[in-house]
């Protein structure tokens, strides 16, 4: 048995799905928001009883507590020595206050162009640790290319600290500004999440389960919890995660499709390329911080069930904000639902109230409830659509750099659409006609992230780099630097490519039976200098993608 | 930095799976050094820098520019037709308004490209920067456009397509000819008897390092450029001048490129040569995205710039001040030179030979020139490749007056093909966007 459980702003869900990963028992509490760990055995209090805890295999969580830290800044001081070189003025890195600049850097081939200077990377460390920060961040431009010169720095400062966050470990992507601020992040949360992971560990304790428990996150993939504490970062956005992997999880279509999460507040887009999730390209964005933390692709916009609806200047203007609830519910200004309740696409609250907020905003423009609340919803229909195309406008407009990519890249067309949330089920067909796409309402949608977050598999990802010029080999996400022989091919580079991805994920408690991997890029360049071939620069990238993990060939025990 | 933040686009395209031959310049490698120092420096975050995906040229934007033989499909690959679509998608996203200028950092480059392609030369099929040129115009309207080419080899073939027309001024700074390919670019060839001053070589001599390329810059292209009063400024933006380029021999710096850029401020730039792929397009790239974008490039540089050991010599400074002293003297001259060149001829002949480098093919070609006050004057070529392939073009250009039109139409019609020496016969209309072939 799966115990899959979603920790949101609002309510704690807690699910328990059998071998046959069906939802044998569910519960939804308050979170609570001081303690999440109150609501995390509440939740889970009404579902487990002794037996099942016995036949539990894994425990699968997605929290907002990294997100929540961060947005409230319940976040460490920290300190950041930055080795950036020539390029960007530094000024425009600087990330607080606390930010050093210290000489040396590593260039686009990942040679030291420059050393430190320890006299330098001493006098930084000591007036960071003058001020009393015990977190130091410690970021390199182009450290994913040689991580030697982070590696260094850390050596002159080690112990000076509680914790260092090295930018190279990160992620295997370049860009040196998201690195800094994705160290900066795991730093500044890395305590406070720590803690979390020993709380989790001491309540599984308690109740008495050896099961292994995961973390989902911002990229829909799980990782074992003390995993995960090295690299808390990760575990930003790990929320939409569950809720884009819990439309997977209750649909497991296979084709091109577009997800809504239709709140109060704002509506979320999602989209699957094949059933897959897509993934932002470059890293997620918290707080307007762009970082390198590999995640799902979701948009949100201000139009959803209670958004407020208003006459502007002869427009129908429909969002951003939401004032309240619904007026058939006693809010303060008419919303969408009340245009769907006097439509009768949907019987929840007063419709009375409801006649009377179309009669509210029709009174202006000389409408009849009726005609008032039909344009509301087409209108409301309208922006959520136009929204969808402009994203999918947006990735099939993706620049790609192959001549092979341009001529035949996969352009993303959905056939089905998901929709989850409140007004889900009124608004869906009309949806589906505007976007052209067959509509879905999942099952147990209310659950929807838990069992998302329950099923999701393990997911990793490396970066590998060969240049047989200077014989080195990189993967940095694992702080590998070796040589190699010039001889060094390609099929060499993705066979141990394809053997440290799956250590790696057998480290973070992937089970075999999911270890499904996808080389993600694929290059080898020759390097001519002075009209001679001077060796080859292999670039290969590998990844367990996201996705849901498979059921057991027995169809495990049902309960 | 002179300006605010500017809105600038980027139109990158690399294309990492194609070369002219494994280890040519022109090979997959070239920009992929130059897309780790972009990526990794975050330009694409920084608000203000957005990248755009190219289109494709069609065949009809080429036939707007070239005479392509035996036709467009036989002398370009998909590569071209995706570095030419860059090229317009930099326009278009400038002239909507989308974003104040744009970069086309795209290959392969097009600047030795002339209007009659038998083939490709200088590693260019089709002339980028010309296609873009004639879609600007046909889709926005006739404007007066400036393309100033800071690449390091002389910019022949937008030079030959240019030649002719008024409405265009061609300024080309790069190492002197008599040391470089393609052996030309001397200030003495100043535009046809139609546009004469609208073709300006700057021809530098070796070794010219930042002081002279600047100085170049302040003292006659920028007057040149306040004379003629463009509508757009366009940078052929080659990076070859760069002192560690191994085809070239020039001082030029990251921090110099970027100065041009700043100071020349280009509506739209495109990328031409430039091979020092590791040490040199990286930080020339940065640079000119920071200048063009109005950020803070004054930290952009080499690993192992050294100021001391690239400074040109007091000669060679010298030598710039005279010569640009002089290419002002004769652009300030230009309509005395433009008498003397038409005498009162009707038509305007030259010969001249064409040899493709890269493909191996000699050219020889008789143009003919209507001369003309009122447009940039009808234009026939009789062009023969490696003495076996002749074709005939009659070229009516844009904006053509009615006199031109009518005489072109006539020769087109009174030629029909297997009745003289010609496999082929071309008709370009470009006011009517028309191209026949016969």
């Amino acid at each position: 048995m799966i115990l899959g459980i979603d920790v949101g702003g609002t309510h704690t869900d807690a699910v328990l799905l059998n071998g046959r990963f069906e939802v044998v028992a569910s519960a939804k509490v308050l979170t609570n928001p001081e303690n999440l760990i109150v609501s995390f055995r509440e939740a889970t209090s009404r579902i487990l009883n002794g037996g099942d805890l016995k036949q539990l295999e894994r425990i699968v969580l997605s929290t907002t507590m990294s997100t929540n830290a961060i947005v409230q800044n319940r976040v460490d001081r920290v300190g950041m020595i930055l080795a950036g070189g020539p390029g960007l003025a530094p000024e425009t890195l600087r990330i607080n206050e606390d930010t050093r600049f210290i000489s040396g850097y590593v260039s686009h081939r990942g040679l030291e162009a420059a050393g430190t200077d320890e006299r330098e990377v001493r006098d930084a460390a000591d007036s960071l640790k003058k001020k009393g920060i015990r977190h130091l961040g410690i970021v390199g431009k182009f450290s994913t290319r040689n991580p030697g010169l982070e590696q260094r720095i850390g050596d002159l400062v080690e112990g000076d600290f509680e914790h260092l966050s090295f930018g190279h470990r990160m992620s295997g992507n370049l860009n040196y500004p998201r690195r800094i601020a994705t160290t900066y992040l795991n730093a500044a949360i890395w305590r406070v999440y720590n803690r979390f992971v020993e709380d989790i560990l001491r309540f599984t304790a308690e109740i008495g389960t050896t099961a292994p428990v995961y973390i989902l996150k911002a990229d829909g993939g799980t990782s074992e919890i003390s995993q995960s504490a090295k690299y808390p970062v990760g575990t930003i956005l790990s929320g939409p995660a569950a809720s884009i992997m819990g439309i997977l999880s209750l649909t497991a279509g296979k084709e091109d499709a577009v997800a809504l999460d239709i709140g109060g507040t704002t509506t979320d887009i999602a989209l699957f390329a094949d059933g897959v999730p897509l993934l932002e390209p470059f890293g997620v964005t918290i707080e307007g911080r762009k970082t390198l933390v590999r995640g799902l692709q979701t948009r949100s916009i201000g139009v959803a069930g209670d958004s407020r609806v208003r006459w502007e200047q002869g427009e129908l203007r429909i969002g951003p904000e939401r004032e309240g609830p619904a007026m058939a519910f006693g809010g303060p200004f008419p919303t969408p639902t009340d245009a769907m309740i006097v439509l009768g696409l949907t019987k929840i609250g007063d419709r009375e109230k409801a006649v009377a907020a179309m009669d509210l905003l029709g009174g202006e423009a000389n409408a009849s409830p009726g005609e008032t609340a039909r344009i509301v919803f087409e209108k409301t229909c309208g922006l959520i659509a136009d929204a969808v195309r402009e994203i999918l406008d947006e990735i099939n407009n993706k620049p790609v750099y192959t001549i092979h990519e341009m001529l035949e890249g996969k352009i993303i067309e959905p056939k089905v659409l998901y929709v989850v949330g409140g007004p889900a089920e009124a608004m869906a067909p009309r949806l589906g006609e505007l976007l052209g796409c067959r509509p879905g309402l999942p099952k147990h949608a209310e659950v929807a992230n838990a069992v998302g977050a329950a099923l999701a598999r393990t997911t990793t990802e490396i970066t590998l780099l060969a240049d047989t010029e200077k014989k080195i080999l990189t993967i940095v996400e694992e702080g590998i630097r070796q040589d190699i022989p010039g001889r060094f091919s390609r099929d060499d580079a993705l066979f141990i490519c394809r053997e440290k991805l799956l250590e790696r994920a057998l480290k973070m408690g992937a089970r075999e039976e999911d270890l499904i991997m996808e080389i993600i890029e694929d290059q080898e360049f020759n390097m001519v200098r002075g009209f001679y071939t001077t060796g080859k620069n292999i670039r290969i990238k590998a990844q367990i993608k996201p996705g849901l993990i498979s059921p057991r060939k027995d169809g495990g025990t049902p309960s | 930095m002179t300006a605010g933040k500017r809105k600038t686009g980027l139109v990158f395209f690399p294309a990492f799976d194609w070369a002219i031959s494994p280890t040519h310049p022109e090979r997959e490698e070239r920009l992929l050094y130059t897309q780790d120092q972009v990526f990794e420096e975050g330009l694409l975050d920084l608000g203000n820098i957005f990248e755009f995906k190219p289109g494709i040229a069609t065949k009809e934007d080429v036939e707007r520019v070239h005479i392509c033989v035996p036709d467009v499909e036989r002398v370009t690959t998909e590569s071209h037709m995706i570095s030419a679509g860059g090229a317009i998608t930099a326009a278009d996203k400038v002239m909507s308004g989308e974003v104040d200028n744009a970069f086309a950092l795209v290959r392969p480059p097009g600047h030795h490209a002339m209007r009659i392609v038998h083939g490709a030369r200088g590693f260019c099929n089709i002339n980028i920067e010309a296609v873009m040129i004639e879609h600007i115009r046909r889709k926005y309207g006739r404007r007066r456009i400036a393309i100033v080419d800071t690449d390091c080899h002389h910019g022949d073939g937008t030079q030959d397509i240019f030649w002719h027309d008024p409405d265009t001024l061609f300024l080309s700074i790069h190492q002197d000819g008599r040391t470089l390919y393609p052996g030309s670019g001397f200030p003495e060839e100043f535009g046809g008897p139609n546009a004469v001053g609208m073709t300006v070589n700057i021809p530098l001599p070796p070794q010219t390092s930042e002081e002279g390329f600047l100085y170049v810059l302040d003292h006659l292209i920028l007057p040149i450029l306040d004379d003629f009063k463009p509508d757009l400024v366009i940078n052929s933006a080659g990076q070859d001048n760069h002192y560690t380029d191994p085809i070239t021999d020039m001082q030029f710096t990251a921090q110099g490129y970027a100065r041009l850029n700043d100071r020349l401020s280009p509506d739209i730039a495109v990328l031409e040569g430039g091979y020092s792929v590791e040490t040199a397009l990286p930080y020339i790239n940065v640079g000119i995205i920071l200048a063009m974008a109005g950020l803070d490039y004054s930290q952009v540089r080499e690993p192992d710039y050294d100021p001391e050991r690239i400074r040109q010599s007091a000669d060679t400074t010298r030598y710039i001040e005279r010569l640009s002293e002089g290419i002002l003297g004769l652009w300030k001259r230009r309509e005395e030179q433009k008498q003397k060149i038409r005498r009162d001829s009707e038509f305007i002949r030259r010969r001249r030979s064409v040899y493709y480098d890269t493909d191996h093919i000699s050219e020889e070609q008789t143009e003919e020139v209507r001369v003309c006050d009122d447009c940039g004057g009808l234009v026939t070529i009789d062009s023969t490749a490696n003495y076996t392939t002749r074709i005939f073009a009659v070229v009516v250009p844009g904006g053509s007056c009615p006199a031109c039109r009518r005489k072109g139409e006539e020769i087109y019609g009174s030629r029909s093909r297997g009745d003289g020496p010609y496999q082929h016969i071309y008709f370009q209309d470009r006011d009517r966007d028309l191209y026949l072939v016969k």
